[in-house]
């Protein structure tokens, strides 16, 4: 490996981290600052996106200046952040429209239809 | 009995990938076990998944996929800059119904997951009829415009893929 492409790595790896930690501090302190709960949970899907995501490329890419090989399992990680994610903050949001502390005035669903959480709790089948 | 062995085939494909992504080497041993993996998973979760996924453009995923990631990275920066710089009190956060064209329960739950994974907005509930998605979105000062962009980017291209 030639020292200009090994600089070079060794580049992307450190902005990776730099980055990944700027996006993960933002959204920590949008859950400071937001007022809101609603607004709070916008922070998390932050986090996660690119905050771990450019962290985990830098450490997936971490060992090809030692001449290393990539890693394949950070991938991996990213790929099951994505899929769980979402899931957990529609449970959150759910919650909190159930418990009546969500931003107020929820807009009709245009269907002639409740929306799920509000509407009539049906047995298990 | 392909059909009863295998039910969901792209279920055991993505098994087998992930699988290998895992251990991180190739080896017959590896490979194996990813087979037994992909047959036991989906016949032991089918009860919940009864219906075949039907995907008609498997390649135009990929250049979803393509599309979503760049949403992401560029979501994130217009999200840090409410975060950062604009007043607390000035933070236009509103509820967006937005209508649903697709039918298919995978692609919704797709279409879902894209809507919360693009920082700014969230997927909040669905209508007890399935037709249409409650979405949160921090800053909104035209919510239709939102409404709209996730429709023709996000939906349409589903759709195409999907239905």
């Amino acid at each position: 490996m030639t020292p200009v492409l090994q600089t070079a790595i060794e580049l992307v790896i450190a902005a990776g981290l730099v980055g990944g930690g700027f996006f993960a501090l933002v959204g920590s302190w949008g859950l400071i600052r937001l007022p809101r709960p609603m607004q709070r949970l916008h922070a998390p899907t932050k986090a996660t996106t690119i905050g771990v995501g450019a962290a985990l490329l830098a450490s997936s890419i971490g060992d090809l200046p030692q001449g290393g090989t990539i890693s394949i399992q950070e991938w991996l990680i990213t790929l099951f952040l994505l899929l769980t994610a979402p899931i957990s903050a529609l449970f959150l949001a759910k919650t909190l429209i159930l418990r009546g502390e969500a931003d107020p005035d929820i807009p009709d669903s245009g269907t002639g239809q409740p929306w799920a959480t509000l509407g009539q709790e049906r047995p298990d089948p | 009995m392909l059909k009863r062995l295998f039910p969901h085939p792209y279920l055991s494909l993505t098994l087998v990938v992930l699988w290998f992504m895992l251990v991180n080497q190739w080896k017959l041993g590896s490979l194996v076990m990813a087979i037994i993996l992909a047959t036991i998973l989906p016949l032991v979760t089918s009860a919940w998944w009864p219906n075949r996924a039907r995907v008609h453009h498997p390649l135009r995923l990929f250049g979803y996929t393509m599309l979503v990631f760049w949403d992401i990275i560029v979501a994130n920066f217009q999200v840090a800059y409410v975060i950062l710089f604009i007043p607390r009190d000035k933070v236009q956060s509103r509820w967006i119904t937005v209508p649903l064209d697709l039918k298919s329960p995978e692609a919704i739950s797709l279409l879902a997951g894209t809507i919360t994974m693009t920082p700014g907005t969230l997927t909040s509930d669905m209508s007890a009829c399935g037709r249409a998605l409650l979405i949160h979105s921090l800053h909104a000062p035209d919510p239709d415009s939102v409404r709209d962009q996730i429709k023709s980017r996000y939906e349409a291209r589903l759709k195409r893929i999907f239905e």
